[in-house]
């Protein structure tokens, strides 16, 4: 698609426009280029320079708080990634490709956990945990607590929206006559899934998976709400350290978050480039 | 015919010797729709366990009571968390919040339109692209360490303030105000407008724009009668996306606002972990899902079919 000239604003507004598009991308980027740079300054003081030093990464590294969180956090985003990623490729599925009773319900469903704010969702699972342990442990005698196990079920529940989204975009823009190739040559249901629309929707299950992935290590106030003692995740412990007032840790423990969320951004994106690739060969 | 998969196979060619067609395709037809829900089942099982069932029971501790000692008890139901809406103290909290994100969703709208403008009339695929990705990587990045960052760069005798004094512009110290919330919320929330707008003005088809100046459409009729109609469902899904997340923010009140500006996501978290006061919260927070579900629905009647 090429815009024709006189569509095209020219003269002055022209020069406004890359102007203005530049100064969006200064307030986008400045503030992160400032955070980077003052996480290597020699000062205790948040936001002075003083000589450069990797003091600052080297307390982060030794902070047993930190490795503890981070393993936790690691080990959250895991379990509910590949369990989310299943159920989300079976909701796109059952989504795109058969028509059934309950299915706008279903659909409705699958978007709200999208675009509720963290805070009610924080509250609907808190509450809800509470209340359920409280009615299991009256009947069993058992003593359920908040931690890992709620935290974990928690990001399944809004994970699965979130994989589901992606996998239907690759569904819908893949070619349904193959499956009915394959079944027509006789291909069992299984044989049919394995080898003609998996390979196909490929792309796009790891597409969500990383999504997932990200969006699970990102949370933090779901997860403060769910967590219980000895389980806090990299993301709410930094919350708390910050809330505690500025320190030269907590910028270097936040560069290295953005870098993490970088490098799963730049695989997503990566996955898009080898799915339009793909598509362009067809 | 549908396109579901596997509907074909369960048909021996026997069968469908002896079959007449309508009834066969019916009866493959229900087979397909008894399969798609139990494809269904499990997420839609785990949806209503851990998402439908949460939010009914905050509903029902909305009405609920809460004893002296701070424990909710399910019984003698009533409207008082309701009626502490309209109170001077949380009525304040409620106006700050809606006035924080109207201002937030019409300054992203404002900032966003003519940046997506530039980006979707870019004749460069490459360029497109790269400016895509420009926005793509605030918007995935960890919103967190965004938020700090923010504070970071307003602390008082910080980077910005500093850089003001060595312009002679004098110290700048809006750290923990109401603006600085502002600031946390548009550079938190910017991208949810960029991202929907620049998808919707990129699908236009700027032959029509071409046509209107051949009918002698000045640049500014020819954008406010052909752009503008055109990029509206952009501009609606942007403004919902938005103001959704502006109106139950938390973390960015919370980081940047310090105690004094409490948002309605503080006054939520502050009942639930600190007060111990569960019916107020959970009323509040059925205040944030109404004005969720309005949002979602003002954007489906305005023709937007997917978010």
């Amino acid at each position: 698609m090429s815009v024709q000239s006189t569509a095209r604003p020219r003269g002055g507004a022209r020069w406004l426009l890359a102007g203005h598009a530049w100064l969006v991308y200064a307030f986008f980027y400045i503030p992160i280029i400032v955070l980077f740079v003052y996480s290597f300054s020699g000062s205790r003081l948040v936001g002075q320079w003083e000589a450069p030093t990797l003091e600052w990464y080297r307390e982060v590294f030794e902070n047993d708080n930190i490795q503890r969180s981070v393993w936790v956090s690691v080990r959250v985003a895991f379990f509910s990634t590949i369990i989310s990623t299943v159920l989300g490729t079976m909701s796109a599925l059952a989504l795109e490709r058969f028509r059934w009773r309950g299915r706008r319900v279903f659909d409705a469903l699958l978007y709200m956990p999208l675009i509720i704010p963290d805070v009610t969702m924080a509250v609907m699972m808190l509450v809800f945990f509470v209340q359920a342990f409280d009615i299991i442990d009256s009947i069993f005698g058992t003593q359920f607590l908040l931690g890992f196990n709620t935290i974990l079920l928690s990001h399944i529940a809004f994970n699965i929206s979130f994989v589901a989204i992606v996998v239907r975009a690759r569904l819908a823009s893949s070619d349904p006559t193959l499956e009915e190739a394959a079944a027509d040559l006789y291909a069992s249901r299984w044989q049919c899934f394995r080898r003609v629309t998996l390979p196909q929707i490929m792309p796009g299950v790891l597409a969500g998976a990383l999504l997932a992935l990200t969006v699970s290590l990102d949370d933090v106030v779901i997860t403060s709400f769910v967590t219980g003692p000895g389980s806090t995740t990299l993301p709410v412990y930094v919350f708390g350290l910050i809330k505690r007032g500025l320190s030269p840790a907590i910028n270097a423990v936040s560069v290295l978050m953005l870098v993490v969320s970088m490098a799963l951004i730049f695989g997503s994106l990566l996955l898009q480039r080898v799915i339009s690739r793909e598509s362009s060969l067809d | 015919m549908t396109t579901d998969f596997g509907v074909v196979p369960d048909l021996t060619p026997e069968q469908e010797h002896e079959s007449g067609a309508p009834a066969l395709e019916a009866a493959s037809e229900r087979r397909a729709a008894r399969r798609g829900f139990l494809v269904a089942l499990p997420s839609f099982a785990y949806l209503v366990i851990f998402f439908a069932i949460p939010l009914v029971i905050v509903l029902v501790y909305s009405f609920a009571t809460r004893n002296p000692r701070g424990i909710t008890e399910l019984r003698d139901w009533n409207v008082e968390a309701y009626r502490a809406l309209a109170e001077p103290l949380l009525r304040s909290v409620l106006v700050r919040t809606l006035v924080l994100a109207l201002l937030t969703t019409v300054i992203c709208l404002a900032l966003s339109y003519p940046f997506a403008y530039y980006m979707a009339t870019r004749d460069s695929e490459v360029v497109r692209t790269l400016l895509l990705i420009g926005v793509m990587i605030p918007f995935w990045s960890n919103f967190l360490v965004r938020t700090y960052v923010i504070r970071v760069l307003l602390s008082s005798s910080g980077p910005l303030s500093e850089a003001s004094q060595s312009i002679g512009l004098g110290e700048v110290d809006i750290a923990f105000s109401n603006a600085a919330v502002l600031i946390g919320l548009v550079y938190g929330f910017l991208p949810f407008m960029i991202l929907p707008l620049y998808a919707a003005l990129e699908r236009i088809d700027w032959n029509l724009v071409e046509a209107a100046r051949d009918l002698y459409a000045s640049g500014w009729k020819a954008f406010r009668r052909v752009v503008w109609p055109l990029s509206r469902p952009g501009v609606v899904a942007g403004c919902i996306l938005v103001f959704v997340p502006s109106f139950g923010a938390y973390v960015t009140s919370d980081i940047l606002g310090g105690a004094k500006n409490p948002l309605f996501g503080n006054y939520i978290v502050n009942q639930f972990l600190q007060a111990r006061d569960w019916p107020a919260g959970a009323a509040v927070s059925v205040v944030i899902l109404a004005v969720m579900l309005i949002g979602t629905l003002v954007y489906f009647r305005t023709g937007g079919r997917t978010l």
